[in-house]
């Protein structure tokens, strides 16, 4: 069985890295990382997502691809935790030198793909620019699908990110073809840049929609670890459909003063905010 | 000797492309096509047909028809991706940029109905700016072929290059100018009459165009120079300044906006090396019309007649410079 408790340690720690990397970078995106982390560490660290960091390029491994690339903390702080990058580098998020092979930092401010130049090992996908990467997990679960080859691909997107209308393609496509090598997740903390997801264009139901697009959906509560588990287990064990998670979050979670403003969507900490971040991280723990 | 372009054989760079893809499907197992409701034009139905489990139409989704070719190429497949220039190019091109581009991918983006000669469906089909779209972005190689004969050598080369490309084709059937043995050659110019008054750098059917106008120019005493630019990035920088060295006067032809394509491409090339007096052919900055295709190049100045104006107004400046 599962040790919750350790995973929410793991979520724990993993806050505190994504605190610190916005921090020393002065850049960067706290408030969705915090909301997005608690489902990246049971993707990870749960034992659901099949990868060995010692062979990032693994022909059988599942992918996952983080397609609201502003998160990029919660992604590089877990590929850190997961073993594909050392942890003295989350130092370089956001930095112009690190530990490419030409100087510069693989941990850009959005994620490149482990191909690219300047791509972070593990990350499956140069993701940033909105609404690509469910797109990028159908043609990566169609691959897989052709070759005869099981792993599964999961997508994790933002709410906001869904007004985009090249998802609306993706979704379309990835519920003809009955993709249930395919799971996405919608991050839903309701908040966007510029304000409350459902006051600037609705998106809701989400559900409803994408039921009528042949998708097999699941809502949770995206900070409760026995939801988000099961919602994994049933997706793995969906068949004839996709599978969408609409993880209900809270934006900046874990940290009371970022919890629910969409001011701190793209903002770095002071000094004193990102000590009274860790304080409230440090306390938090088990 | 003049040669009319009229008689020569023709064929449509498509129905090249459409054979050349099942060939190229029987040997590489690995390879997928999609396309994206356009595949009877653009002929990858062809490849449809041959290995139906290989081919994907994602239906009028452009931004996804790129979106999922990415995704296979992430995989290690070689991808090629199919629709109108103007749709293929036009409407994606971000998410060309942030994934085809940025991660270097085994993507070939293969567009057919490229330019004015798309004709009757008018000016909202006529893609004259997809050749400056794609020659700005990082690691994309554009080729524009001249005939079918440079369609088939094009693919067979460029598909085991494990990178970006862009390649362009017109709707119309093309003469076919070059010999059965010619080789295409990434980021080489091509040298079809030599001359020493003025050097004509051409692609597509611009090319075949340039030949006709050398040969009829040929009785008035002119002599023309006419290089088939196929490889519009990487382009040939030495063939471009050795051509324009010798002849002092250049004429770019493309069936493009003269703003961003082959013509600004040289523009660059001489501005940098060897400024020398150039003309840019192609279409103006406007938008098409609708009409028969060859009217329509015609009445857009996209004729032999029209190429043959620039080439006298290149001597011109030439004269007085």
């Amino acid at each position: 069985m599962r040790d919750i408790q350790q995973l929410k340690e793991i979520a724990r720690q993993l806050r505190i890295d994504i605190i610190t990397m916005v921090y020393n970078a002065q850049s960067g995106h706290p408030g969705g990382s915090l909301s997005a982390i608690d489902i990246l560490t049971v993707l990870y660290f749960g034992g659901f997502l099949r990868y060995d960091p010692t062979n990032p390029w693994w022909e059988d491994r599942d992918r996952f691809i983080l397609s609201k690339g502003h998160a990029s903390p919660a992604l590089y702080s877990v590929l850190a935790k997961a073993g594909y990058i050392p942890h003295e580098e989350l130092n370089t998020y956001r930095k112009t030198k690190g530990y490419a092979s030409d100087g510069y930092s693989r941990l850009q401010g959005h994620p490149a793909w482990q191909g690219n130049r300047h791509g972070t090992p593990g990350a499956e996908a140069s993701t940033g620019s909105l609404g690509q990467g469910l797109s990028i997990a159908i043609g990566q679960a169609l691959s897989g699908k052709l070759a005869n080859k099981n792993y599964r691909v999961y997508v994790m997107l933002g709410d906001g990110e869904v007004q985009e209308g090249m998802v609306w393609e993706a979704a379309m496509f990835a519920g003809h073809h009955k993709l249930d090598n395919l799971c996405a997740i919608v991050d839903n903390n309701n908040l966007q840049i510029d304000g409350d997801v459902r006051q600037i264009v609705n998106i809701h139901p989400l559900p409803d929609k994408y039921r009528a697009f042949g998708w097999h959906v699941i809502e949770i509560d995206g900070h409760d670890y026995n939801q988000i588990i099961n919602a994994f287990e049933e997706a793995t064990n969906t068949k004839g459909k996709p599978t969408m998670i609409i993880a209900h979050t809270v934006k900046g979670k874990g940290v009371s003063f970022m919890e629910n403003n969409f001011k701190w969507h793209g903002v770095a900490p002071n000094k004193e905010q990102y000590e009274k971040a860790i304080l409230e991280l440090s306390a938090g723990g088990v | 000797m003049a040669v009319d372009i009229k008689s020569l054989p023709k064929k449509a760079l498509r129905d090249t492309y459409g054979e050349v893809l099942v060939e190229l499907g029987k040997i590489d197992p690995d390879m997928v096509v999609l396309d994206a409701d356009l595949s009877e034009s653009t002929r990858t139905h062809k490849f449809h047909e041959a290995f139906p489990d290989r081919f994907f139409n994602v239906g009028i989704a452009e931004q996804n028809l790129i979106g999922i070719a990415a995704g296979l190429a992430y995989t290690g497949r070689t991808v090629y991706a199919s629709s109108f220039a103007i749709f293929l190019s036009g409407r994606p091109w971000e998410i060309i940029r942030q994934q085809i581009a940025y991660n270097k991918l085994n993507v070939k983006l293969v567009a057919s109905h490229g330019g004015v000669s798309v004709g009757q469906d008018g000016a909202s089909h006529q893609m004259n700016e997809d050749i400056s779209l794609m020659r700005t972005l990082p690691n994309m190689n554009v080729i524009v072929p001249a005939d079918s004969v440079e369609m088939e050598k094009v693919l067979k080369k460029i598909h085991w290059i494990k990178e970006p490309f862009y390649v362009r084709m017109s709707r119309e059937k093309f003469p076919i100018i070059l010999p059965a043995d010619y080789e295409f050659e990434l980021g080489k110019g091509y040298v079809l009459k030599e001359g020493n008054d003025v050097s004509v750098i051409a692609c597509g059917v611009m090319v075949s165009m340039a030949l006709q106008a050398a040969y009829e120019l040929e009785e008035e005493g002119i002599d023309v120079e006419v290089i088939n630019m196929s490889s519009i990035k990487p382009i040939d920088r030495e063939l471009i300044v050795k051509t324009a060295q010798k002849t002092k006067a250049v004429v770019t032809s493309e069936e493009h906006s003269i703003i961003g394509g082959l013509g600004s491409a040289v523009a660059e090339v001489l501005s940098e090396e060897c400024p020398t007096i150039l003309v840019r052919h192609g279409v103006e900055d406007r938008f098409g019309i609708s009409g028969p295709a060859w009217e329509v190049m015609e009445e857009l100045g996209l004729s032999v007649e029209g190429l043959k104006k620039k080439i006298k107004q290149a001597l011109d400046k030439k004269s007085k410079c």
